[in-house]
């Protein structure tokens, strides 16, 4: 490390001043705004009674703790997120798995998955609170549907893009087609599955807020659905922003997730 | 050179498509000997790389036969060379091992036997994309060599890399494989490099393709492919393969 030369350190401390720079402005931003909401709802430029306000969102947090237990609502919506990203990953790879593999299926069904994938799943809210009740299985059953299809999509299509170099080395050795699934495939797609996965959690918290507007009686889309009947504009903005929250955490946890994925390789360096 | 390892008699291979029917390779016969390098040139898009393919066993043959020695082993070589980014250079040597279920413990001291007299064991838990494109190649080679093949098939295993490369690699090819003691069937488009690696050059006609010609190549000095360059008969040889290949742009 201390071999490094004048310049290179000069360097170092010029990207690394720039992330600060950034992270600084990111964060000014975000104050700014609320602060200016603020005022502008104290000097009643703005009806707080449409447009709430920081103060009053703050209010109806802490209310919320206490007399709605909010911690429930989180908990729930999260817990429906987890289950229904746990479902649609599994379900999506052994979907696609087989469609790489019995390649007559993917032609069969290849028409059919894109109809079902273009489909707005909101006109089929209607049907799932018939078929699968107004409970919480309409809600997974929802998210399902928004997410199940684009995964199994974007999980074939990176497995059939795969080098086939790769591919006709391993046949050159006789593999089975097993063999050509563990050793190539799945290796060499390790980041284009990361990011499905990424792009599955997010098209499972839209699923299952989605859900939870159309039939509930807890979750933070109930919390707006019910803010919005009631006209409580101050609980469906709270909502809102705890959501916004909500999926910056998850963001965050799939991250994470990445990083340990990747550093089984780092280890390996060494 | 008198033990024939592989005799191929009245090849014949078409492909389909809806419209029309290809013919690829035509009655094309040769034998290729125990420990000889034979070099196949041809004009490009003749059906060579389809030859090596059937040879593989990646591609069903049409008519003809194609008889070889007993328990041969083949080892193929691809155009680049395919090492896997998420492998170590030890792990990558030894895929081949692994896919065909022989990792025995001597298999693999075999392997890192080859890795070190190649140089390359000190990169052994390097990832491939730390090596330059020379040494790449070199792995693949070992890769394809620890499987312990009778024939090696190259498929233009240089056309990835530049002219120095190239001239380097194969000189470097050249000396592991004759270390290795190793029958090669090599293909090209690359005159001089057949002349200089190879034992035998044949010259595949247009497609459909067949043998055109066929050619001992014997150098005044043979010792290795950069000097082979320089011999005098180099041009000659050089100079009728150019004239058979019958080259128009």
């Amino acid at each position: 490390m201390s071999t490094f030369s004048k310049e290179h350190l000069l360097y170092i401390k010029k990207v690394r001043k720039e992330k600060i720079l950034v992270h600084v402005t990111q964060f000014l931003i975000i104050i700014l705004f609320f602060l200016l909401w603020e005022i502008m709802a104290k000097k009643n430029l703005i009806n707080t009674f449409l447009y709430s306000s920081p103060s009053q969102i703050i209010q109806t947090i802490i209310s919320l703790i206490k007399q709605q237990n909010l911690v429930n609502h989180i908990l729930i919506t999260f817990y429906e997120v987890i289950l229904s990203f746990v479902i649609s990953c599994t379900v999506a790879f052994i979907i696609a798995t087989i469609l790489w593999w019995k390649k007559f299926l993917s032609r069969v069904f290849e028409p059919y998955i894109t109809i079902i994938n273009s489909l707005p799943k909101v006109a089929l809210g209607p049907l799932i609170i018939i078929w699968a009740g107004a409970s919480m299985k309409s809600i997974i059953v929802m998210s399902l549907m928004i997410s199940l299809f684009i995964t199994i999509i974007n999980l074939y299509q990176s497995f059939i893009s795969t080098n086939k170099n790769y591919i006709t080395l391993l046949k050159s050795l006789k593999a089975s087609k097993k063999d050509i699934f563990l050793k190539v495939i799945l290796p060499s797609n390790r980041a284009n599955i990361i990011s499905t996965l990424k792009i599955n959690m997010s098209m499972n918290f839209i699923g299952i807020i989605m859900g939870e507007l159309l039939v509930s009686k807890e979750g933070l889309g109930y919390l707006i659905m019910y803010g919005s009947q009631v006209f409580n504009i101050n609980l469906v903005i709270t909502s809102i922003i705890i959501l916004g929250i909500l999926s910056l955490i998850m963001y965050y946890f799939i991250t994470y997730l990445e990083k340990i994925a990747t550093k089984n390789r780092q280890v390996k360096l060494k | 050179m008198e033990n024939i390892l592989l005799k191929i008699n009245n090849l014949s291979k078409k492909y389909h498509n809806k419209t029309s029917e290809i013919k690829a390779i035509e009655n094309l016969s040769l034998n290729v000997y125990q420990d000889e390098i034979l070099a196949i040139v041809g004009p490009s898009g003749c059906g060579k790389s389809t030859l090596l393919s059937i040879l593989a066993g990646l591609e069903e043959k049409g008519e003809g036969t194609i008889t070889y020695n007993d328990n041969y082993k083949i080892g193929y070589m691809l155009q680049n060379d395919s090492l896997f980014p998420w492998l170590t250079i030890l792990d990558n040597a030894l895929i081949g091992l692994e896919i065909t279920k022989n990792k025995t413990k001597e298999n693999i001291d075999r392997c890192i036997k080859l890795l070190k007299k190649y140089g390359l064991y000190e990169f052994r838990n390097q990832y491939p994309n730390s090596l330059s494109g020379g040494m790449r190649q070199r792995v693949a080679l070992i890769r394809t060599l620890a499987t312990n093949p009778e024939l090696l098939l190259l498929d233009e295993p240089y056309s990835a890399l530049d002219y120095q490369t190239r001239l380097a690699l194969s000189s470097d090819m050249y000396n592991i494989i004759k270390n290795e003691k190793k029958t090669v069937i090599l293909i090209t488009h690359d005159i001089a490099e057949a002349v200089s690696m190879a034992d035998r050059v044949i010259v595949l006609s247009k497609r459909p393709c067949s043998v055109k010609k066929e050619y001992s190549i014997i150098l005044e000095n043979k010792l290795n492919p950069i000097s082979n360059r320089k011999d005098p008969k180099f041009n000659y040889y050089y100079d009728m393969i150019w004239r058979d290949l019958d080259v128009h742009i």
